[in-house]
């Protein structure tokens, strides 16, 4: 039933039949299902989306409805996209959280 | 002579499709790519659920709501996927999908929803931890648990709807904790039976959570999050007064709902502070005409909590409203039917703020250290010492000084509990503390955009 990596944050429980689609975290290749938002593939990932720039530790969004902000992420070529309210695309390369 | 109707919704839905059948032709803009709003909500088109599974027991209303949007969406200038970001001089300045527009209006009807109300708490900014919609929209939109384990706890009717659905999708509760006490919800009952219907939902929800053994708590006060690099587990006190730690990697928390002011703001609306929601609301007639502005509609959730029933009938009203004022004849019988119907759901919903009362005096004694403001990481010390530092009687001083509010989210998330903090240091009222004034835009712009 789950699809996800066991160290992700969220699991898969319904809608696994979408095409596959891979997007770049840095370096690594993560697996994605058409539909994903960019941060249900990066959580269904791991733990984390970014690190807060008040360093006050990582953080992984919140609201997940476009209102909290907090889950603002860049893309390899610098430009800044709201992860919940993006779909991920195949081939889009992410920059690496620090 | 164009009328802009912003959000898609229930309310946004039904005023567009009033509109329609009485030969309007409304410019039409949602943020979202898929009409329906957040409680009927829709995931991407080649997700396969049926509504049934993914909206439960209100499964035949959405099924009603996305058919009206989608023949509203058919005849209205319909702009999916377009953040109105500040509202002035009579148009609306958008972004869409790759551009920014501006859109002069004659009228406007505002149906801009509502998100979790929330109270910071130590931990509340680690991983893992997600308000309750949020919780609700990883399971409808994106078919997903927002955890292995979860720990939902807060207060209101979307506690137990959120626990119902993730539990029947197949995720592993570890409890449901609320904060509001068992006598509560037992003395809020004569004015619940105002709406049967629902009730008998709400009773639903509860025994079948009761029948498949997942831990219920009433009366519960938070302590903390659990973890450094992620949630691993949640503290809290129990109704007897001892603490408990609960394990679980996921915790979902929300203490009812509260209203997407911002552009009823920009727009010029008069704002009213209403004891109810315990927020500054812009103020409207018995219609749903704004006070203070002309031409601007309000309706929905955006201008006060009353859910998606409610929001559906003062979508329609408000549009009626703007019709008549533009001199087209509209069934009065219908508008006496709606006003009807509104009233009783409005004691259902003072029944409801009774049973789950918002507990505000986890705000005001929220302690020093704790991050008030997740956007800029400002704590609540610091909030309070611009009360000390210099003599802030109002929310928008004291945004000045120590920045709650004016991080990103434009004190969307925080502003409800830094208006309590405020408050208590002050030893005012809480209406006494003002409201943040909404700045464009109400959300940030993709930079290439600009």
């Amino acid at each position: 039933m789950s699809a996800s990596a066991p160290g992700g944050q969220f699991v898969r429980l319904a809608e696994t039949a979408r095409r596959r689609i891979v997007i770049a975290l840095g370096d690594r290749p993560i697996e994605a299902l058409e539909g994903d938002s960019l941060l249900t593939a990066l959580l269904l990932n791991g733990r984390q989306l970014r690190q807060s720039e008040f360093r006050d530790g990582p953080r992984a969004g919140f609201c997940l409805m476009g209102a909290c902000q907090d889950c603002w992420i860049s893309l390899a070529d610098g430009r800044r996209l709201r992860a919940c309210t993006t779909p991920a695309e195949d081939g889009m390369a992410l920059e690496e959280i620090s | 002579m164009s009328i802009v109707v912003v959000g898609a919704g229930p309310a946004g839905v039904r005023a567009v499709e009033t509109l329609i059948a009485h030969g309007q032709r409304p410019i039409w803009i949602d943020e979202s790519p898929r009409a329906g709003g957040q409680i009927y909500r829709r995931p991407p088109e080649n997700f396969r659920r049926n509504s049934r599974t993914l909206y439960g027991l209100e499964a035949a209303k959405a099924r009603r709501l996305h058919g009206a949007a989608d023949a509203a969406a058919r005849t209205a200038d319909y702009r999916p996927a377009t953040l109105v970001w500040d509202i002035c001089d009579g148009a609306v300045q958008t972004a869409g999908p790759g551009e920014l527009g501006v859109v002069p209006f004659d009228d406007i009807i505002l149906a801009t929803g509502a998100m979790d109300r929330v109270i910071p708490f130590p931990g509340w900014t680690l991983p893992g931890v997600f308000t309750l919609g949020g919780a609700q929209v990883a399971l409808k939109a994106q078919g997903a648990a927002i955890g292995r384990r979860i720990i939902l706890f807060g207060t209101g009717p979307l506690l137990y709807l959120v626990a119902y659905q993730l539990a029947k999708a197949g995720a592993e509760l570890a409890a449901v904790l609320d904060t509001s006490p068992a006598s509560a919800k037992r003395s809020a009952l004569p004015r619940l039976l105002a709406d049967s219907i629902m009730l008998a939902k709400g009773f639903y929800y509860v025994a079948w959570l009761k029948a498949h053994g997942i831990a219920m708590e009433s009366g519960i006060e938070p302590l903390e999050i659990l973890g450094t690099s992620h949630a691993v587990g949640f503290r809290y006190r129990t109704a007897a007064a001892t603490q408990r730690e609960v394990a679980g990697d996921a915790v979902a928390f929300g203490f009812g709902l509260r209203s997407e002011t911002q552009l009823a703001d920009l727009a010029g609306c008069r704002f009213a502070f209403d004891p109810l929601n315990r927020q500054w609301l812009p103020a409207m007639d018995e219609e749903g005409r704004a006070l203070g502005v002309a031409h601007v509609y309000l309706a929905g959730d955006g201008a006060g909590i009353a859910g998606a029933d409610a929001a559906e009938r003062a979508g329609e009203r408000a549009a009626l409203a703007l019709l008549t004022d533009r001199g087209i004849a509209v069934s009065n019988a219908r508008r006496r039917w709606i006003r009807h119907r509104l009233a009783r759901i409005e004691r259902f919903r003072e029944g409801l703020e009774r049973a789950f009362p918002f507990p505000a005096h986890l705000a005001r004694r929220m302690a020093d250290a704790t991050i008030l403001c997740r956007c800029e990481a400002v704590s609540a010390r610091h909030l309070r010492a611009s009360v000390a530092g210099i003599g802030a009687e109002e929310l928008n001083r004291a945004k000045a000084h120590c920045r709650v509010g004016m991080g990103r989210c434009q004190g969307r998330v925080c502003g409800a509990a830094a208006a309590e903090v405020l408050a208590a240091a002050l030893n005012v009222e809480i209406a006494a503390v003002g409201r943040l004034r909404g700045q464009p835009p109400v959300k940030p712009l993709p930079v290439g955009l600009l």
